[in-house]
């Protein structure tokens, strides 16, 4: 036994949909509950039930609990009760709250990744609606925003979360913590259908490697098909360097990001809005992951409160060849959308190169004109991507071209 | 004492008679029409006040000896100076000093400020509150501990009940950032500056005696008087009558909550998508978070259309000014102002316009304001499947809130309730409401982040968003997503004991509120 008193979760009055509970093993005098909850008269019953079931999980057979609730939903409160059992006796058991049929679903390497939601691994009260903003990824992070003596509780969190909260088809993600801690935190996430991993801090193509097999061993152990998708951080110096080879570190990497606190840190100068000091490692990491055929996606901005200014920053973004951005605020993840997403001068044009092109095939020209103009190939490729982009985001109906109105079609057609 | 009960027309288990008087059960909506004249208070005579028509005299305590008051008055106050106000307790205070037993207090609406009041309810100078009661005053009616029976009125039923002579006012005790030696009083200037003084007009004209409390006093006469000297008894001028902090918020501001922001959003698409935000609009909405994030999401369609709201009903914020500033908005109509941009363009702005909810939601006067709003945004506690809404109590029980205007409001032709599906981990959206503050026929839409529900009543609104892309829901879909999240709450246990009461805006029982169990 390592101590007699362990204590997991939050309390305060500012702390919502979370609990604090201590627990104290005791030799005789079985089951004592001391409840303080916010929603005592509706679900004081079913708290005690619920902790009493999972001390019997645990063979816990004479303890004094203490919890102070501030509405924490069952798989929290199982989460927090998990944690505390932990730090008294050594145990493989888990507890495990349902895991939601909604919840199996996958992802594909290429689809968008404009958003992605952080949400600090050890905050339920975030976690629980963050499904409802519309993010193309939920991060659930077990890194910088958890504590260090906060990281064992916050693992069994996220992995509670993950069966238990309906993210709404967001890309299912969590943010493992580095070295050692991040391959234990796999051993929790991966079996309960994680659709990618983000690997903060990777400096090396061996350490993509070295996590890759482990997730290989557990999918093996738990017998999962499903893909796993990884997406290594760059955030420092070594890491730029390194760029394309850790994203050619594994198939499953699908996505490049760039951390560039830490980055402009390890470089010892001040991040400015501008970003002149982190230009090159901005555009490194672009082509890298161009070159590696994969995303490259960009720091987050940090002032939740100035849309405007985010706003500017998603267009420098893009320009330089990002494909997406990280969010701390669900508010952030429209203008990050509509900032990656094609503006409506992009489509009309990709839209008339694109017929322009449909038109030459089908007359067997060899060459594509519009106007007075010749169109390369590769700038119908990119046309088509932006259409196609347009259709994906339902900017545009997939039948377009049956929809214009034939006057139209022939302007172009001449 | 066991009471003899009846089932009301809306169902409810309701007493034939609260604190001693006989009472009229709910009857359904409109369906009340009281017979006979208005109440009147006793006739003075002029010659009776004096002739410089000087009214003050030395102190509170002094003005309440020279109104008579004994045991078993009725006091009323208005709740103009909020959180701030020093003049509501310091009555109560002064009574118990002087022995007086078995006060009723008739405040518009009660804040935490007031909640010292408490120990007048134990000592016996108070035995009950009619009018709202929040927190810790409400939690100690629930339990039982106050000796009369609380009377929850809206703002307007506040007004049908001075007005039938339901309630007598024995003395009206004013609170006015300024006033003159005769009594004319307003709320737009003084270091206690509160804006306006919509919830005093009843008072004043209907009680027996009234006592204006100010600590400024400008030369006669006070203009423009909210409250006109010639219904004033006794002038007080004391050093502060309230903390202006507390009065009013410098600012007030949208919520940040992205949950909150996002029943907004939702909350403008359907108003726009519906088509019941239009050019010549009519609207009202709180001061909380989320009303005032549907404010400025409202302001920005009205700009985008180049449409025009005809005029809003307050209490207003910054954020309707910027309306009528910009000009989105024709008119703002007043009860009370919010923060003090609001009380800078109701000074200043011909087109702010102070309107007491004496005219605004009352049932005895000859139509009514609210029924002329095509919007109107609105909270609640609990909505049932019916939809049902309660504002006074929460899902465990206790008397939390007031009704405030809420039920007068619920008369406008599109009623919407922003409401989050649940608050910490309870569902908002219930079987059956715990206390019965509005029926249901008068809700016209509920609106949360995983959903929005029409009632069925209103097919043209059903229609109105076919094929719009909303997230429409049935009020049962939305409480099984809720208690799939939150897991199905137990329901509170209540003694047979009736603490409040809840009267429907025309003066009938609508509802009860029951002792909670003790534990």
């Amino acid at each position: 036994m390592k101590k007699i008193v362990a204590v997991a979760g939050n309390s305060g009055p500012k702390v919502r949909s979370d609990c604090e509970i201590s627990l104290e093993l005791k030799s005789a005098g079985g089951i004592d509950i001391d409840l303080t909850s916010k929603v005592n008269v509706l679900y004081g019953e079913s708290i005690k039930k619920l902790v009493v079931e999972i001390l019997e999980v645990f063979g816990i057979k004479h303890a004094s609990v203490k919890i102070d609730d501030s509405g924490a939903l069952p798989f929290v409160i199982a989460a927090r009760m998990e944690s505390v059992v932990k730090q008294l006796i050594d145990t493989d058991l888990e507890y495990l709250p349902e895991f939601l049929e909604e919840n199996n679903y996958t992802s594909t390497r290429d689809r968008f990744r404009f958003s992605r939601l952080y949400l600090p691994g050890n905050n339920p009260g975030l976690m629980i609606n963050a499904g409802l903003h519309s993010a193309d990824g939920i991060i659930l992070d077990l890194e910088d925003s958890v504590a260090p003596e906060k990281k064992d509780e916050a693992r069994i969190l996220v992995r509670n979360a993950l069966r238990q909260i309906n993210f709404m088809g967001a890309e299912r993600m969590v943010r493992i913590n580095q070295g050692e801690r991040g391959l234990k935190d796999l051993q929790a996430i991966i079996p309960n259908n994680v659709n990618l991993v983000l690997i903060p801090k990777c400096e090396s193509r061996e350490y993509i490697i070295k996590v890759e097999n482990e997730i290989a061993a557990i999918k093996k152990k738990f017998k999962i098909d499903n893909k796993i998708f990884l997406m290594p951080i760059i955030e420092s110096a070594l890491g730029v360097e390194n760029s394309f080879n850790i994203a050619m570190g594994s198939e499953n990497v699908v996505a490049l990001a760039i951390g560039l606190e830490d980055y402009t840190a390890d470089l010892g100068v001040t991040r400015t809005f501008e970003g002149t000091e982190s230009f090159y490692a901005r555009t490194r990491l672009v082509v890298a992951a161009r070159a590696a055929g994969i995303q490259a996606i960009d720091s987050v901005f940090s002032d939740v409160a100035d849309m405007a200014a985010l706003g500017e920053n998603v267009k420098v973004s893009k320009s330089l060849g990002f494909e997406g951005m990280g969010c701390i605020h669900p508010r952030q993840i429209p203008v990050i959308r509509k900032g990656f997403a094609p503006d409506e001068a992009e489509i009309e044009k990709s839209k008339k190169i694109v017929l322009a092109f449909e038109t030459a095939q089908k007359s067997g020209l060899g060459v594509v004109a519009l106007g007075s103009k010749m169109i390369d190939p590769p700038v119908v490729a990119r046309a088509q991507k932006t259409i196609d982009l347009a259709v994906r985001l339902n900017m545009l109906s997939h039948d377009w071209i049956d929809q214009l109105p034939s006057d139209e079609k022939q302007a172009v057609k001449e | 004492m066991p009471t003899k009960t009846v089932i009301n027309a809306a169902g409810r288990s309701v007493p034939l008679e609260i604190n001693g008087q006989p009472v009229v059960p709910f009857k359904g909506v409109g369906k009340y029409k009281p017979e006979g004249r208005k109440y009147a208070p006793p006739i003075p005579t002029c010659s009776d006040y004096p002739d410089d028509g000087n009214k003050v005299v030395s102190s509170l305590g002094e003005a309440l000896k020279r109104c008579g008051l004994k045991d078993g008055m009725t006091i009323s106050t208005h709740h103009h100076l909020r959180d701030g106000d020093l003049v509501s307790n310091k009555v109560f205070e002064l009574a118990s000093q002087m022995g007086i037993k078995d006060l009723i207090w008739f405040p518009s609406a009660s804040f935490p400020c007031n909640d010292p009041v408490i120990k007048y309810l134990d000592d016996g100078t108070m035995n009950r509150i009619e009018g709202s009661m929040n927190g810790p005053l409400g939690r100690y009616v629930s339990e039982g501990k106050m000796k009369g029976t609380a009377v929850l009125r809206s703002h307007g039923g506040r007004v049908q009940a001075i007005q039938d002579g339901e309630v007598r006012i024995d003395i009206a005790v004013l609170a006015a950032p300024t006033a003159d030696s005769f009594g004319n009083a307003k709320g737009t200037s003084g270091k206690s500056a509160c804006g306006v003084l919509g919830y005093a007009k009843a008072d004043y004209m209907y009680a027996t005696k009234v006592i204006v409390v100010t600590d400024n006093l400008v030369d006669v006469p006070c203009y423009p008087m909210e409250i006109e000297g010639n219904y004033v008894d006794y002038v007080v001028v004391v050093d502060k009558i309230g903390i202006p902090e507390k009065i009013i918020s410098g600012t007030t501001q949208i919520t940040k909550s992205p949950d909150r922001l996002l029943i907004a959003e939702l909350t403008a698409s359907f108003l726009e998508k519906s088509g019941i935000l239009h050019d010549g609009v009519t609207i009202q909405a709180g001061a909380g978070g989320t009303s005032l994030a549907i404010a400025v999401f409202v302001h920005q369609i009205l700009k985008n259309n180049g449409w025009k709201s005809k005029f809003g009903f307050g209490g207003s914020t910054k954020y309707m000014v910027k309306m009528l500033e910009e000009g989105q908005m024709g008119y703002i109509l007043d009860a009370q102002v919010f923060d003090l941009d609001s009380v800078r363009s109701i000074e200043n702005n011909p087109n702010h316009i102070p309107y007491p909810v004496f005219n605004a939601y009352n049932y005895h006067s000859k139509g009514n304001l609210t029924s002329m709003m095509d919007i109107m945004i609105l909270g609640a506690t609990e909505v049932d499947l019916n939809f049902n809404g309660n504002v006074v109590t929460h899902s465990d029980g206790y008397l939390l809130h007031g009704i405030g205007g809420w039920q007068n409001c619920l008369h406008a032709r599109n009623v919407i309730l922003p409401i989050p599906l649940f608050r910490d981990r309870i569902p908002v959206i219930v079987d059956e409401v715990t206390t019965l503050c509005g029926p249901g026929e008068l809700i016209d839409v509920i609106i949360t982040e995983r959903g929005i529900a029409i009632n069925p009543l209103r097919k043209d609104l059903i229609e109105s968003v076919k094929g719009s892309g909303l997230p429409l829901k049935s009020l049962k879909e939305l409480k099984d997503e809720a208690e799939k999240i939150c897991g199905i709450p137990q329901k509170p246990q209540f003694d047979d004991e009736i603490v409040a009461a809840i009267k429907w805006v025309d003066g009938t029982i609508i509802d009860v509120v029951r002792k909670i169990k003790n534990q």
